[in-house]
């Protein structure tokens, strides 16, 4: 008992000491990160429920997902996700992650449009899907090198596009992506701020989403982030899944060339 | 139906330190679902940890403590090659097991 | 201003120039998606953030870069025009209220209830009483504001007139134009310059 008391009195101190020692730059934050998420990462359970849902035969085509093409061939999830966001000939078009999950789960499992959105993100009382899907799908990517090719002309469509997005002040606040993304060492309250116009700060940013969200108690993704960052923004709801999101997410991607993968990760 | 419990046990020196983390929902019964409806409590109210079938952890939880906990601690007595079991029972009175051989 | 439209118009097409291999243009397509991927919600409307003021056109196209001395100073002069001062004079409200606008991040936001008072969530960029440790650093530190600079009236005014319109000031500015954009009320101003100017404010002790 007096152990579990020590325990509690150590999670308290580490936390309080994260709060006090924000003022650290993101190099300390992250191996402070990194042992916990040694110590095991909640998203690890969702890593597994995502395997299995990889696997199961949905109604009513009585099929899976395993033969779902995310760029590198169908089936193939080891190193998709640092290739992501890519063209993919069969739509004509540059999709991410979550936006190819949706293609498959309508072509493959025969899913409406509908169905195939429907709760992207766990609330109070329901898990998601998508989350789950992401977590596995995003962990075989883990230790690889980001590798997201401009080659093909809508990818680099999508980067520029991506990169206007960023940039562009609007709405009551005067906000853009800019303004909060674009110096070293800064921060909002007590929460650092990378930059994500420099590549040491994109790299650790992006390589470290998805992440098992401590606020949330959920595995919150990349596209989750950016769809609450517009939020604050106070810009217009971001619709889940669209072509705006992945643009961003292009951008950012591109900019964290170089980095090493370590994710599903562990955050607030 | 819940996931296995990770857990990792490791002698380090006269002691093993085990980690282990639990996947349960630790629900509060304070939370409520987008419409208004409380979501009702679902927690972990006890768990035991056991070495070699001797009780060496035995912890009373409740709404405090978060989803998917988290905890480590150390014990003297063990060896490589023993036995940690690991116990919780919860509101409802399900329970879990899971065992690992100590490394 | 008929000098800075030309000057907004050539930037924009330089820049767009600029960024299109393809002979692209990114701005429009971004535009295109800002229109149909977002949905208006609660109090903010897509329609808002598909016109851009030409301050927020200005300083988006930059995309980082620097703009020239005359440009920044057309900014500053067409922002400093449009504070509006207290008609009563009374530049200082109650420093209590200030602190409480300074540390409310509300307001604005389509998951804020229609009608939100909103705060200035001043403590978001800044440090200002010593208590307060969560602060940000986006922007200086305000600790010991008023102690610093005195009680004149230039420097209620320069205040005042940051608070309304940062880009009076810093064209282009993170700083939200609070009074400018209705962030903010009069009796908000008032509230946050006597959390920054009154002596027995815990900002200045």
């Amino acid at each position: 008992m007096r152990r579990m008391k020590q325990l509690v009195f150590f999670v308290l101190a580490l936390h309080i000491s994260i709060g006090l020692y924000a003022e650290s730059n993101s190099l300390e934050e992250s191996d402070i990160y990194k042992e916990l998420i040694e110590d095991g990462n909640p998203a690890e359970f969702r890593e597994m429920r995502g395997d299995e849902l990889w696997h199961k035969k949905y109604a009513p085509n009585n099929v899976s997902l395993e033969q779902c093409d995310l760029g590198k061939g169908p089936g193939v999830i080891e190193g998709a996700y640092v290739e992501l966001p890519r063209y993919f000939p069969d739509v004509n078009k540059v999709m991410d992650l979550e936006q190819r999950l949706i293609y498959c789960k309508t072509t493959i499992l025969g899913l409406t449009y509908e169905q195939a959105v429907s709760s992207p993100f766990s609330i109070a009382g329901q898990s998601s899907e998508i989350e789950a899907l992401v977590s596995y799908i995003t962990a075989a990517s883990k230790g690889m090198m980001m590798a997201v090719k401009l080659e093909h002309p809508m990818e680099k469509d999508a980067y520029e596009i991506g990169k206007k997005l960023f940039f562009y002040r609007a709405g009551s606040h005067d906000f853009g992506c800019v303004t909060c993304h674009s110096s070293n060492n800064k921060r909002i309250r007590l929460q650092n701020l990378p930059n994500l116009l420099v590549a040491n700060d994109a790299q650790a940013t992006y390589t470290t989403w998805p992440a098992y969200r401590l606020s949330q108690g959920e595995v919150r993704t990349m596209q989750h982030r950016i769809i609450d960052c517009l939020r604050q923004q106070r810009f217009p709801e971001a619709k889940y899944a669209s072509d705006a999101i992945t643009a961003l997410t292009m951008f950012m991607a591109k900019n964290a060339e170089g980095g090493i993968y370590n994710a599903p990760a562990i955050k607030r | 139906m819940t996931q296995p419990m990770r857990i990792r046990a490791k002698l380090k020196g006269d002691e093993v330190e085990a980690k282990i983390l639990i996947q349960h929902d630790m629900e509060t019964g304070l939370r409520k679902t987008a419409d208004g409806t409380k979501i009702p409590p679902h927690f972990i109210k006890t768990l035991i940890v056991k070495y070699d079938d001797k009780v060496v952890l035995e912890s009373v939880m409740g709404i405090a403590v978060s989803k998917d906990p988290f905890l480590s601690f150390t014990f003297n007595g063990g060896a490589k090659g023993g036995t940690l079991s690991v116990t919780w029972i919860d509101n409802f009175d399900e329970t879990r097991t899971d065992t690992v051989i100590v490394d | 201003m008929k000098k800075l439209i030309l000057l907004i118009l050539s930037t924009g097409f330089i820049a767009g120039c600029a960024s299109s291999t393809t002979g692209k243009d990114y701005n429009a397509e971004m535009l295109k998606l800002l229109e149909s991927d977002f949905k208006s919600k609660g109090s903010v409307k897509v329609e808002r953030v598909l016109q851009q003021d030409d301050v927020q056109n200005f300083c988006s196209a930059l995309e980082g870069k620097a703009a020239s001395i005359d440009e920044l100073a057309e900014i500053r002069n067409s922002q400093l025009i449009t504070v509006k001062y207290p008609e009563d004079s009374q530049y200082l409200g109650d420093w209590k209220a200030g602190n409480e606008i300074a540390s409310n991040g509300k307001g604005g936001q389509y998951s804020d209830p229609v009608g939100t008072t909103s705060g200035g969530n001043c403590y978001g960029c800044h440090q200002l009483t010593k208590e307060e440790v969560a602060y940000g650093t986006i922007g200086p530190s305000l600790y010991q504001y008023g102690k610093l600079r005195g009680n004149s009236e230039d420097i209620y005014k320069y205040t005042w007139a940051k608070i309304y319109n940062a880009q009076a000031f810093i064209a282009c500015s993170s700083m939200p134009r609070f009074g400018h954009q209705g962030i903010l009320t009069e009796q908000q101003i008032k509230d946050v310059m006597a959390l920054l100017l009154v002596p027995e404010s815990p900002v200045n002790q």
